[in-house]
């Protein structure tokens, strides 16, 4: 991305919003995770997969930091940390994979679908995963499917592990049949959050919505011309392009966070498969109403409070819009890893005036910018919280944001509670 | 290539960040790509830092690798020093970075800063954390230490040394410096210089002013040790002191390299005397496996055995580097040390050695929660909880202490283990439970785990191949019932001596009978 870019939004809303803000775009050291982070949560959404990083020592020991306490629960992932005559010759890395994954497979018969995960040393030795993906496919089918996706830090920032996974999916999903049009929700989501968008899109009559990713891989959701795709996370990008060219269509929604926010997400679903405007309001009224009335605490302590959000996973435009229409905050500047326009155009046209939204990352920089705004609270990721927090300042840290969950009616009051959480703390310390 | 789920020592450049976070004003320019700060949570999360490390990372994406990585390094380096001032710069390169073969060196020595650089040659694909963490601490003392000057050292009043070694993410580091520094004040000798732990660019040149040096973690500190005997003629320490005995033994070390008259230090340590109160009578040949780093496992291994009347049953490290001096222990203690860098490997002996005890990491902690054993922690690797607020050195006469409080911790109490053994009945207190307070929870029957280990292993290695003994048949109904009148905690072995029984003379069946011969067989 270079140059200015324009951020009209497809359909004008009511109030002016953030329909130009400017954006500051750096270049500098990223203070970020990579893609290989979301295997820490989509191991477990998938039940049967195993995810095999083929990586070096690094990218075990970022699995091991960021999977904590879970390492030691037989987890669904591992990595094949190359050596040195890995780096030789490729033909040896090619065979020692092969041996590498027959001998995962014997030990793990319960795996179904087998990613190999491209790492940074992976790439920049140009080691081919999806050939090795193909061949390793047509060796263990039809019990085991393998598929390759890049992880890298190279090519993906945090989230973005997630997009290319499901991407890598999308070849893999049935043609649909289909003569009406179906629905297709598309990110990983708590399970519980899952289940309450079944309820209610079955209350508004949409019987049949596919999530991806399944619980089970062989419960892939069927995709065609039919397919109306319904955005769970703003960091789709890839896995959107790919499902477009298999002929699905996009819904374009605000993202499902706060009251506001999921109601604006269903009704995009809702008006797309020409749900009457009654049986939504009854579908929906009183679980947003809930919602609303759960969020009323949380406004004592946050309205009015200065917000600014370091770039992590590309949830941060939608968040500030939930915190600052819903809880009156004020967002200071809004840092993300990358602007989709398109995905976000509903959300910019919900930003309050005369904000400041910043793609990519010159950490030092940025620090200073925050040290100067003096914000009430800083979103950050580990690597910075304590060092703020010593500084005096008050932070929430991000990567909480993706294993929690935040989404719909009914987690608003928790995903408030995780920004009230530090003000609370703060006035209950006496130390 | 090798199947990892758990790695005991993270790559090299991780070591090299532990020395540059210890210091004070060296700032260390990684070429990186992006997502490697990962990283800096090691040190503002776990160790719970206040500052970020000196660590600036070029995070170059894919975008950059068709243009000019090096240019990008060189910039980034320069910006850093303009930002930060440092007094001296580490360059170098993580393992994608290595890839690309950029040459941070070079591209150093071309920005011609204004300060002393050290470049570090750190294979990522050969070496790990530990290794990086000593090379680099030698590179800091080779660039910064000085000439040797001629003429003689200045007059003082009293003796001094150097402390080695210490970094930060260091288990205990940080209270061990405390109590050795305390022993070698009330011993007559001054400390000169603490390294890297807490030193500036200029305190590493004033290392030479010592006359002699204390290596505490001979991992990290051994090889600067070496360089600063050739350079500056100063005499190392080699005794750890860890444990009473070696404790005592070190400070006769350090009496003798600073020229002190020989006196017997007894120093104030409590654990003697807890050790011969009668209430740590049912501690005598205990169990116990050791696995750790090569400093701590010899340590603990020998503290465990003099100081505890524990019987080592297992010994081992993953530092290939310092396999020797293991190796050598084991010997003393009757076993073969076990080498390795594979958590299956450690889970598959310590399932064959059916400890009471196991002393470890943070992964041996893990396995033996899940093998149902009591566990303390020794060495690095280590998670949050081991680096704690208050003052727990493993080091000196306090490390002592610390170490008989910790270790004894998760043991069953002697009356409870008692009544054990007596009653089986009881149906609040089985030996299933965990010790009483240790709060409630159940453990995992150490049997079923020993054979569930044995069986293939949920990832492949060459320890989890062996195949798995389908031994369960040999029992009979009783006898199986009668072994589970056996405490938990010796009842893995019983079964394994009875086994092992029965087959040496051909046995087709194992009877109540069959036990018992073979407990009176053991007991001679």
């Amino acid at each position: 991305m270079s140059g200015t870019v324009s951020l009209l939004p497809e359909r004008a809303t009511a109030k002016a919003g953030c329909t130009e803000p400017a954006v500051i775009r750096e270049r500098g050291q990223h203070e970020v995770f990579c893609g290989l982070t979301g295997i820490v949560w989509m191991h477990r959404k998938i039940q049967d997969a195993f995810f095999l990083v083929v990586g070096s020592r690094t990218c075990a020991h970022l699995m091991q930091s960021a999977a904590g306490v879970m390492i030691f629960a037989e987890p669904r992932f591992g990595t094949a940390v190359m050596e040195e005559r890995d780096l030789a010759g490729m033909a040896d890395a090619n065979e020692e994979l092969d041996k590498v994954v027959s001998r995962l497979l014997e030990r793990r018969p319960d795996i179904k679908l087998l990613f190999l995960v491209g790492s940074c040393p992976s790439e920049v030795i140009k080691l081919d995963l999806s050939r090795a993906a193909s061949r390793l496919s047509a060796q263990y089918s039809p019990d085991v499917r393998v598929l390759n996706y890049t992880g890298s830090g190279i090519e993906t920032t945090f989230t973005e592990g997630e997009d290319r996974c499901l991407a890598s999916l999308v070849p893999e999903l049935p043609q649909s049949r289909s003569k009406a049009p179906e629905l297709l929700v598309v990110g990983a989501l708590a399970d519980v959050v899952e289940d309450q968008f079944a309820r209610l899109f079955g209350a508004m009559g949409l019987g049949k919505v596919a999530f991806l990713p399944p619980r089970r891989s062989r419960d892939l959701p069927a995709v065609g011309p039919n397919t109306k795709m319904l955005l769970a996370q703003p960091f789709l990008a890839e896995t959107a392009r790919m499902l477009g060219e298999r002929g699905a269509t996009h819904i374009p929604a605000p993202f499902p966070l706060g009251a506001e926010g999921t109601t604006a997400w269903l009704k995009a679903a809702a008006d797309a498969f020409g749900v009457d405007p009654m049986t939504f309001r009854s579908a929906t009224a009183s679980a947003e109403a809930r919602a609303r009335r759960a969020l009323e605490p949380f406004r004592e302590t946050l309205a009015g409070r200065r917000i600014f959000f370091m770039p992590d996973s590309q949830l941060e435009i939608p968040l500030a819009r939930m915190l600052s229409r819903e809880l009156g905050m004020e967002p200071v500047e809004i840092g993300t890893p990358f602007i989709h326009k398109a995905h976000l155009s509903e959300e910019l046209a919900l930003l309050p005036e005369g904000v400041t939204l910043s793609e990519g990352q010159d950490v030092d920089r940025q620090l200073d910018r925050v040290r100067a705004a003096s914000p009430d609270l800083t979103v950050c990721g580990l690597g910075l919280a304590n060092p703020l927090e010593a500084e005096g300042l008050t932070t929430k840290w991000s990567i909480e944001l993706l294993f929690t969950p935040i989404q719909g009616y009914d987690q608003a009051s928790d995903l408030a509670g995780l920004f009230a959480r530090p003000f609370d703390r703060r006035t209950r310390l006496r130390v | 290539m090798q199947l990892t789920v758990w790695t005991y020592e993270g790559p090299p450049h991780v070591g090299a960040m532990r020395v540059a976070t210890a210091m004070t004003d060296v700032h260390y320019v990684l070429h990186a790509p992006q997502g490697d700060t990962y990283a800096d949570l090691l040190f503002t999360m776990i160790e719970r830092r206040d500052k970020r490390p000196p660590v600036t990372y070029t995070t170059f994406q894919a975008r950059d690798l068709g243009s000019d990585t090096a240019e990008l390094f060189k910039s980034t380096l320069i910006r850093a020093y303009e930002r930060f001032q440092p007094a001296a710069m580490l360059v170098g390169a993580s393992c994608t970075g290595e890839l690309i073969q950029d040459d941070p060196a070079g591209l150093a020595k071309a920005a011609a800063l204004d300060c002393p650089v050290v470049p570090l040659e750190l294979p990522s694909y050969q070496r790990k954390e530990n290794w990086g963490a000593g090379e680099t601490f030698y590179q800091i003392v080779r660039h910064l230490s000085g000439e040797p000057e001629a003429g003689e050292k200045p007059a003082r009043a009293r003796p001094s040394c150097n402390i080695l070694g210490a970094t930060a993410l260091g288990f205990r580091h940080r209270d061990d410096v405390t109590e050795i520094s305390r022993l070698l004040a009330e011993t007559g000798i001054d400390v000169n210089v603490v390294a890297p732990l807490g030193a500036s660019a200029a305190d590493i040149a004033r290392l030479k002013d010592a006359d002699f040096n204390v290596v505490l973690y001979p991992e990290i500190g051994e090889q600067a040790a070496r360089l600063l005997k050739k350079t500056f003629g100063q005499p190392f320490t080699t005794i750890v002191p860890i444990g009473v005995n070696a404790t005592r033994e070190f400070l006769a070390e350090v009496r003798g390299l600073a020229g002190l008259p020989a006196n017997e230090a007894n120093g104030a340590t409590r654990l003697p005397w807890f050790s011969r109160s009668v209430d740590s009578n049912y501690l005598t040949g205990k169990r116990v496996f050791v696995f750790g780093d090569a400093t701590h496992a010899v340590a603990a291994a020998r503290v465990a055995s003099e100081e505890f009347g524990f019987e080592v049953v297992g010994l081992g490290t993953y530092s290939r580097e310092h396999a020797r001096s293991v190796r050598e222990a084991a010997k003393s203690h009757g076993l073969e040390a076990l080498i390795t860098d594979d958590y299956l490997d450690v889970e598959a002996a310590i399932a064959e050695a059916g400890p009471e005890l196991v002393l470890g990491t943070q992964m041996e902690r893990h396995i033996a929660k899940r093998l149902g054993i009591g566990c303390a922690v020794i060495s690095a690797p280590v998670h949050v909880q081991d680096y704690p607020a208050r003052y727990s050195p493993q080091m000196g006469f306090e490390g002592a202490n610390v170490l008989w409080d910790t270790w004894v911790h998760p043991l069953v109490m002697g009356l409870e283990e008692h009544l054990l053994g007596m009653f089986r009945e009881d149906f609040e207190f089985t030996d299933d439970a965990l010790p009483s307070h240790l709060g409630p929870g159940a453990r995992v029957s150490a049997e079923s785990e020993a054979i569930r280990v044995a069986a293939p292993a949920p990832m492949p290695t060459e320890a989890a191949a062996r195949s798995p003994e389908t031994r369960t048949s040999l029992w009979a109904g009783d006898a199986e019932a009668e072994l589970k009148k056996i405490p938990f905690f010796v009842r893995a072995k019983a079964r394994r001596n009875t086994e092992k029984f029965a087959e040496d003379r051909g046995l087709t069946e194992i009877t109540v009978e069959t036990l018992y011969d073979a407990k009176a067989h053991f007991a001679r």
